[in-house]
């Protein structure tokens, strides 16, 4: 069997993401620990938000309000006592995918830059909220004392245990959303992307089928919240805030939109990039204090010249073919 | 209590015309060059700081106002020379994601010159009392803003309605391909309309910078009210922009002034205080998705 080179590359960033407890146990660095859970848990969420963007064409600018959701749903449950990691997931899921809906239901109705719009004013209009509940922190957020609770089962306090459990969330996650393209559902998602006139012509409403993948995103979204306030152990509403909804947009973008692993490489090259800029101490201070001016010239520079992301250095096959 | 309505109806009409400086230059940009601008937010921003650095440097408010004008256009030609022209063709993703990192880059940037500390700066003494208007007494500043607003409002209806550039502005919105044919310089004319947005952005948050903190990331929050204003209205109408300011300055203002005692009235004092900040703030973008459910072209939709 030859295997494309996009899926050996997919391959090769699994091993060496499967790879990193032990190596960063060999070398002492638990740090490195940390930054791959939380590259790993941005990839959940890129992924989410690849399914509506990539292969629905529908550009959300406030994929991060889920996370939001996510994460206060956890984040609230610990703070009146209960733990049991069942049950917040579930409500973390749960709650994104029905806000997800609400949202959905009103800003599908619109396209182009108004939907662009319409979502980034709803994640908004979600931050807001955060802010101003007092009994979760308001603006500074506040520490979640207990992680979540699954007895018998995995211990979220132990680094390397939830490092794993993240792990195999992202792959069943890839494996997903790779099912849910390929199906006929998927086609019909992205058959309204390429071309709405004869989707309908055919016999589709892309309404319904553009709403459910929303939903779906939502979700998927929503436990990569309650992933990344366990990850962080602290609530804060800058999880919705709008600067992350673009960090998102930007790691599908970097790994190619439309491809199944892309928003992982994105996460990865971005996320890296990132703690390159601010902590690499070859870098002098006023790049490492400034970091955000690089990352913008940088991002600016990919838009305008790498227009297919990293994916677009691969050999073979095209946008949207998974 | 009439007084304090009316006071905060003022107030309400003077983030209206701020918000309108805004989403004119916004609304123009995207009606014309199909550009989406999320940095329109940071060229408020440049303006406030450069107001700052020039009344400081030549001591009068009137000459550091003109200087950043001039600043603020220079940066916004610029910007456009340099890195939107080439977006013009691509898709609005591209786009989002480019002036999305020219927020980063801009943001960072004033960050490096001036600190990241917000800037104050005082008022000269002709501009900083009070007005008698009946009942109320009320800042001869904020006045001003209203009245510097309404005028450029009615400028830009004289330049877009009754100029040749004005002509030339509303013929690139309806087909850009016909007028480069008609041998129109449209490269120009875009750079043109960009510089001028910016200059009406500039002039936003140079009026702006004494009321509120100049800081970095100041012209992110504006640009989030200004995408409500600009949809509420319409994209790529002006009548839909001055429209939308006006009823978004209204709404937020009037919320975030009223609604806790209003909920106070109805319910407990305790319910106010949890709920009416949280409503007030959200208050905005419930009126947007109120009017895409109903008009999801928005309530003066440009004439296509």
């Amino acid at each position: 069997m030859r295997l494309a080179p996009r899926t050996l590359a997919l391959l090769a960033l699994l091993a060496l993401l499967a790879a990193v407890p032990p190596l960063a146990a060999a070398f002492a660095q638990p740090f490195y620990l940390d930054l791959f859970r939380r590259i790993m848990i941005f990839a959940i969420a890129a992924i989410s938000l690849n399914l509506i963007l990539g292969y629905g064409g529908m550009v959300s600018f406030g994929h991060a309000a889920y996370l939001g959701i996510g994460a206060y749903a956890v984040g609230a449950l610990a703070h009146h006592g209960i733990t049991n990691g069942f049950v917040q997931w579930g409500l973390a899921i749960g709650a994104s995918a029905l806000v997800a809906l609400a949202i959905g239901a009103v800003s599908i109705r619109t396209s182009g830059i108004y939907f662009i719009m319409i979502t980034l004013a709803f994640s908004q209009m979600l931050y807001y909220l955060g802010v101003s509940i007092e009994e979760y922190g308001g603006d500074d957020g506040m520490r979640v004392k207990t992680l979540s609770q699954f007895p018998g089962l995995v211990d979220l306090a132990d680094p390397v245990a939830f490092y794993y459990l993240v792990f195999a969330l992202l792959v069943v996650v890839l494996w997903v959303t790779d099912r849910v393209v390929r199906s006929r559902f998927g086609m019909v998602i992205r058959a309204a992307k390429s071309n709405e006139a004869r989707t309908r012509a055919i016999g589709f409403s892309p309404y319904p089928y553009r709403l459910a993948a929303f939903v779906i995103a939502g979700a998927i979204c929503g436990l990569a919240g309650a992933l990344l306030v366990n990850h962080t152990a602290y609530l804060t509403p800058e999880f919705m805030n709008w600067t992350r909804s673009g960090e998102l947009m930007f790691m599908v973008i970097l790994g190619g939109t439309g491809t199944t692993a892309g928003p992982l490489f994105g996460a990865a090259a971005l996320l890296l990039l990132e703690d390159l800029l601010q902590g690499w101490r070859v870098l002098p201070p006023w790049v490492r204090d400034y970091w955000q001016l690089y990352l913008g010239v940088i991002l600016v520079l990919v838009v305008l010249f790498a227009k297919r992301g990293l994916a677009g250095l691969l050999p073979g096959g095209r946008d949207g073919d998974g | 209590m009439i007084g304090l309505v009316f006071e905060q109806a003022l107030n309400g009409l003077q983030l209206g015309v701020t918000l309108f400086l805004m989403a004119a230059g916004l609304t123009l940009v995207f009606g014309i060059m199909n550009l989406v601008n999320l940095a329109h937010g940071s060229l408020y921003m440049v303006g406030a700081y450069l107001w700052v650095a020039f009344a400081k440097l030549t001591g009068s408010y009137v000459a550091g106002v003109l200087l950043a004008l001039l600043g603020t256009l220079a940066v916004g030609i610029a910007v456009e020379l340099v890195a939107l022209r080439t977006l013009y063709e691509r898709d609005h993703l591209d786009q989002v994601l480019a002036t999305f990192g020219l927020i980063l880059f801009f943001n960072e940037l004033v960050a490096m010159i001036w600190g990241r500390a917000a800037l104050y700066a005082a008022l000269p003494a002709w501009l900083s009392g009070h007005v008698e208007l009946g009942e109320l007494r009320y800042p001869l500043y904020r006045l001003a803003i209203i009245l510097v607003g309404l005028a450029v409002a009615a400028l830009l209806w004289w330049v877009v309605v009754r100029t040749r550039l004005g002509m030339l502005i509303r013929a690139g919105a309806s087909n850009r391909t016909m007028v480069a044919a008609l041998g129109v310089n449209i490269r120009l004319l875009y750079t043109v309309v960009f510089g001028f947005g910016a200059a009406l952005a500039g002039l936003a948050g140079i009026m702006a910078g004494p009321i509120y903190s100049v800081q970095p990331g100041m012209g992110e929050l504006i640009l989030i009210q200004v995408f409500v204003v600009i949809v509420i209205g319409g994209i790529g109408s002006i009548r839909g922009a001055l429209a939308g300011a006006l009823i978004v300055g209204m709404v937020d203002t009037l919320g975030r002034a009223f609604l806790k005692p209003l909920l106070a009235t109805f319910w407990s004092p305790v319910v106010a205080d949890t709920a009416g900040p949280a409503l007030a703030s959200m208050l905005i973008y419930m009126l947007m998705a109120a009017v895409l459910a109903l008009r999801p072209e928005g309530l003066f939709p440009a004439r296509a």
